[in-house]
């Protein structure tokens, strides 16, 4: 893609309106002055957006790495010889998993837990999980069988075979896997601010309880463009994946 | 050399390969012709160990496979297939540099190589080199398939219906360049179909396979004249005989030497077919035949092909 | 991220003999065992807010249900080291059934043992080690019927009389003593009227999309020109959290309720079942539309062209050969939108839209934990009904074979 068209994409735009207004929203003061003539203060003071936005994606990174490791490990092992017999209990787990709603695991997470970061960290990598042992699954054994036989029989070992053949193979559909729960772990990590974690969702509880407009109105717009600025950067890699093979 | 001795697989309780007992001269091409399902392809895998027989041993070179490890077993040893199993995650030429790859060639022996097998399958190396396996033809990918199987020179190269599944015209093609390339190199060669005018096109031997067993191995010519069994007949007779005979019997056999006629000359060694359908095509009853050098040595003539 | 159906994967061999045959009942049991030697079966607290001191399996359940559970759990063992011939694996069924049965039973006895002796005020919940082992139990169970290749009248028949079981439990009184129970008898009116609305939501978001996203899908597949902006859009949708959407709502709702007080009578305003449901419409959008496109688009043109042929007319090849041969795309993705849109009417308790996602939040806000799972665990239980239902619904049609 050559610089001109990378400045034109919509993600440099969001990327920059997403930090502009991360680091500067009391630019909009006159704003919402102007809608919300009776409030004050206007613009969320307990904590800066910047650092509720550093406990967030941390929240969200660790739970998101964690879950991708473990998840493509978990659908390595079962699409082994080895770990074969497990490999429709991990299917029936994922799948049935994902009917949960992602709120009533993390809600179920504190009783067990308790309350503040630990339980959405655990919450999120065990949500997160399942997207991506379901689509790992898929695309390691959507790897044509020619193209197995074929490793095989120009003499790669099965760890040979692996990682250069299958994982590069399934990478595509493993990042669709990973975006999805990713996608997911930002949205139940808002909503980790009601067990006592950091995050950008805090402001729009504080709002919501307090009756200030302006707090939730700050706190969404930055989830929102945190949410679909990962999403965008997720698609960027995976067009990055596919142009690396030519497709 | 391979020898196969007295090997049976099974599978649920059946055998599909039955004791089965063959011997591959150095330099032969050998077809394992059959039916679908007759087990050709499992004999065929069994030599590089994709399926490991249940009784029996199979010696390459007088070593029996058990004694390798699978994989180094099967870098040494070639191996093509229908659908080609082309990597599509890599280039053309990663693709053929696979096997030397896993041997630790050094660069540039790996990057000449390359250039030299694309040139041999007739595939400008500049242009192919870098192109992703979806950006080729039918043809063009079974070409680079054969190369990958040919990339390390190994002494030995199984091929499993490599050519079923492209047109008529391809495949004529193709199967010109496996006999060239199996002439300028001289490697022994398994190759399975179950299309008999392929077989007797290519084999230097045939070995007609039913249920596991083979019933029959002879040269070509030999099983057209000389049918071991009724089913070998039937096989063998299912289409128009006499075509497969031209198919079988080169130039060189019937030609007249030292007379001169007009036209475009036939190689000597072109089949009988390939020169009745070279008269067709230029509307004549003879035409010239000239030596792999291109010297003219003589005419052949309608009359020839049938006598 | 639809369930297919899977095919179990056959034993990797089956030789005579002891060896671990079925590995995966192995480690359920395995799993189990050491949840429960390691964590508590229970735990009591002295009142609803302060979590409870953990009492294992044997203090609290006493010998007879400890042994029983341990006797089931050392047969089912002994099932996994044998050959998986069908009566092993029938064996395997209903032991794992009864497991469940009796870990639940225990649970109910533990919870009535402790609280006798303890303060009015006290509380008795489940620990980690009765999750466990429940959940290996369910696992197990499913493992055996999937085992057995069992089809969909015996699952759904297995299934339904393991959760008979259960509820005839709860029917007679067994749990009364566990702190949840309790919770819920502290405001048995508030759940139904919760739990209704809840359904209501729920309905009332899915209905609503339906009658929108099925024409979108089906101008969509029409007019292939139109998907790629309609997906860019639903897709940006879908991915904006859902508490921030319904934030983002707040602000022109109430301003709209502001300026027409005749709206505002009728609930509509910046908090409430009002925005809720528009976000939950928008949401659900994304996979009626996507669904009705791919189902439409994965009618054969040959069919359609051999329908043509007959001299069927454009709306009679639609509603006799494209809607019933998509039929089970279409409820593949009814059965996604309604799973999704329970999990997301748990969170709109947050804007003040009821649902049971009202005692979730009650429940974290006053540190009552097991006030959450009041919420929680209906919530769950909703979406795993209507899952399996759909489903069901989805693989009972005609056209369900087709591919
Ligand atoms: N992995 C396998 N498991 C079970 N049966 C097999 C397997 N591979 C081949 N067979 C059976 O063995 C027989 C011979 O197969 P194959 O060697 O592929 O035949 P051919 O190549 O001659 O068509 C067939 O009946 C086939 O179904
Ligand atoms: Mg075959």
């Amino acid at each position: 893609m050559s610089g001109r068209a990378w400045f034109a994409t919509p993600l440099l735009w969001v990327g920059l309106l997403f930090a502009a207004l991360l680091l500067r929203m009391d630019l909009l003061r006159p704003v919402f002055r102007w809608a919300f003539p009776e409030t004050t203060p206007l613009i969320y003071d307990r904590a800066s957006f910047l650092e509720l936005f550093v406990a967030h994606l941390t929240l969200v990174a660790v739970a998101g790495f964690g879950a991708a490791a473990v998840g493509v490990a978990l659908a390595i092992f079962v699409t082994r010889p080895a770990g074969g017999q497990f490999r429709t209990m991990v299917g029936t787990l994922a799948a049935v998993g994902q009917t949960f709603p992602p709120v009533a695991v993390l809600a179920v997470a504190v009783p067990a837990i308790g309350f503040g970061a630990r339980p959405t960290v655990i919450a999120l990598f065990v949500y997160g999980l399942l997207p991506i042992i379901e689509n790992a699954v898929a695309g390691l054994e959507g790897v044509p069988h020619d193209v197995r036989e074929a490793a095989d029989g120009v003499g790669l070992s099965s760890r040979q075979r692996l990682f250069a053949v299958e994982l590069p193979l399934a990478a595509p559909v493993i990042l669709a896997g990973i975006r999805v729960s990713v996608t997911i772990a930002i949205g139940t990590a808002t909503i980790g601010s009601t067990v006592g974690a950091l995050t950008l969702g805090t402001p729009i509880f504080d709002g919501l309880v307090a009756n200030k407009l302006p707090f939730v109105i700050e706190g969404a717009v930055l989830v929102a463009l945190f949410a679909i600025l990962t999403d965008m950067l997720f698609a960027r890699l995976d067009h990055w994946l596919r142009r690396r093979r030519g497709l | 050399m391979i020898e196969l001795d007295r090997v049976t697989k099974r599978y649920d309780g059946r055998s599909v390969v039955d004791d089965l007992s063959l011997t591959i001269r150095s330099g032969e091409l050998c077809v394992l012709l059959g039916s679908s399902g007759c087990g050709k392809s499992t004999t065929l895998r069994m030599i590089n160990r994709l399926v490991t027989a249940d009784a029996g041993t199979i010696r390459v070179d007088g070593k029996d496979i058990i004694a390798f490890a699978p994989e180094v077993l099967r870098r040494r040893i070639g191996y093509a297939i229908q659908s080609t199993g082309l990597f599509p995650h890599w280039t053309v030429a990663d693709n053929i540099a696979t096997v030397p790859r896993l041997l630790d060639w050094p660069g540039p022996r790996i990057a000449a190589r390359v250039k030299e097998l694309l040139e041999l399958f007739r595939l400008d190396p500049a242009a192919y080199r870098g192109k992703y396996p979806h950006q080729l033809s039918g043809g063009e990918q079974q070409r680079v398939g054969v190369a990958r199987a040919l990339a390390a020179d190994p002494e030995l190269l199984l091929m499993d219906e490599p050519f079923a599944a492209v047109d008529p015209i391809t495949r004529d093609a193709l199967q010109s360049e496996l006999l060239r390339i199996h002439r300028a190199t001289g490697k022994t060669i398994v190759f399975v179909t179950h299309d008999i005018e392929e077989a007797l096109r290519l084999a230097t031997l045939i070995a007609v396979m039913d249920q596991g067993h083979i019933v029959q191995s002879a040269t070509p010519l030999d099983l057209l004249e000389h049918p071991a069994s009724d089913f070998v007949r039937d096989f063998v007779g299912r289409q128009g005989l006499g075509l497969k005979l031209l198919s079988v019997r080169r130039v060189a056999e019937r030609v007249r030497r030292g007379e001169s006629a007009p036209g475009e000359s036939l190689p000597q060694e072109a089949s009988l077919r390939d020169a009745l359908s070279a008269m067709t095509a230029q509307r004549t009853d003879r035409l010239p035949v000239a030596d792999p050098a291109g010297r003219p040595i003589g005419i052949i003539t309608l009359a020839d092909l049938v006598r | 991220m639809s369930r297919q159906a899977r095919v179990p994967a056959p034993p990797l061999a089956t030789p005579r003999g002891i060896g671990i045959h079925d590995q995966v009942l192995f480690a359920l049991v395995l799993a189990a065992a050491v949840a429960t030697l390691i964590s508590g079966f229970v735990a009591l607290a002295p009142n609803r807010l302060v979590s409870g001191v953990p009492a294992s399996l044997w203090i609290s359940a006493g010998a007879a249900f400890t042994a029983a559970i341990i006797v089931t759990a050392l047969l089912l063992l002994a099932v996994s080291m044998s050959p998986q011939h069908p009566a092993a694996l029938a064996a395997a069924a209903l032991l794992a059934g009864a497991w469940l049965l009796l870990t639940v039973a225990a649970l109910g006895y533990a919870a009535r043992t402790l609280i006798v002796d303890a303060p009015p005020a006290a509380r008795v919940s489940a620990g980690p080690a009765f999750w466990v082992v429940a959940v290996c139990a369910a696992l197990a169970f499913v493992n055996a019927l999937q085992r057995l290749r069992a089809g969909l009248v015996l699952m759904t028949a297995a299934v339904a009389a393991l959760c008979g079981g259960i509820i005839l439990f709860a029917i007679t009184g067994a749990f009364d003593a566990l702190s949840i129970v309790r919770e819920y008898a502290a405001r048995r009116m508030l759940f139904g009227a919760a739990l209704v609305r809840h359904v209501a939501l729920v309905a009332g978001s899915v209905g609503p999309a339906l009658l929108v996203g099925f024409p979108l899908g089906i101008a969509a597949a029409r007019k292939p020109r139109l998907q790629g902006p309609l997906f860019a859009v639903l897709n940006l949708l879908q991915t904006v959290p859902s508490i921030a959407l319904f934030g983002l709502l707040i602000v022109p709702l109430s301003a709209l309720a502001a300026a027409l007080p005749r709206l505002a009578a009728i609930g509509v305003g910046g908090i409430g079942p009002a925005p809720a449901i528009i976000a939950l419409v928008l949401y659900a959008l994304l996979p009626i539309v996507r669904n009705t496109v791919t189902g439409l688009a994965g009618v054969a043109p040959a069919v359609i062209d051999a329908a043509r042929g007959m001299g069927l007319t454009r709306a009679q090849i639609f509603r006799r050969v494209e809607l019933p041969l998509s039929l089970p795309i279409l409820v593949a993705g009814l059965r996604i939108v309604t799973v999704q849109t329970i999990g997301l009417a748990v969170v709109a308790a947050l804007i003040g839209a009821g649902g049971l996602g009202t005692f979730v939040f009650e429940g974290l806000g006053q540190y009552a934990l097991d006030l959450v799972l009041l919420g929680a665990l209906p919530a769950i239980g909703l979406a795993l009904a209507a899952d399996f239902v759909l489903h069901m619904l989805s693989a009972l049609l005609p056209g369900a074979r087709r591919g």
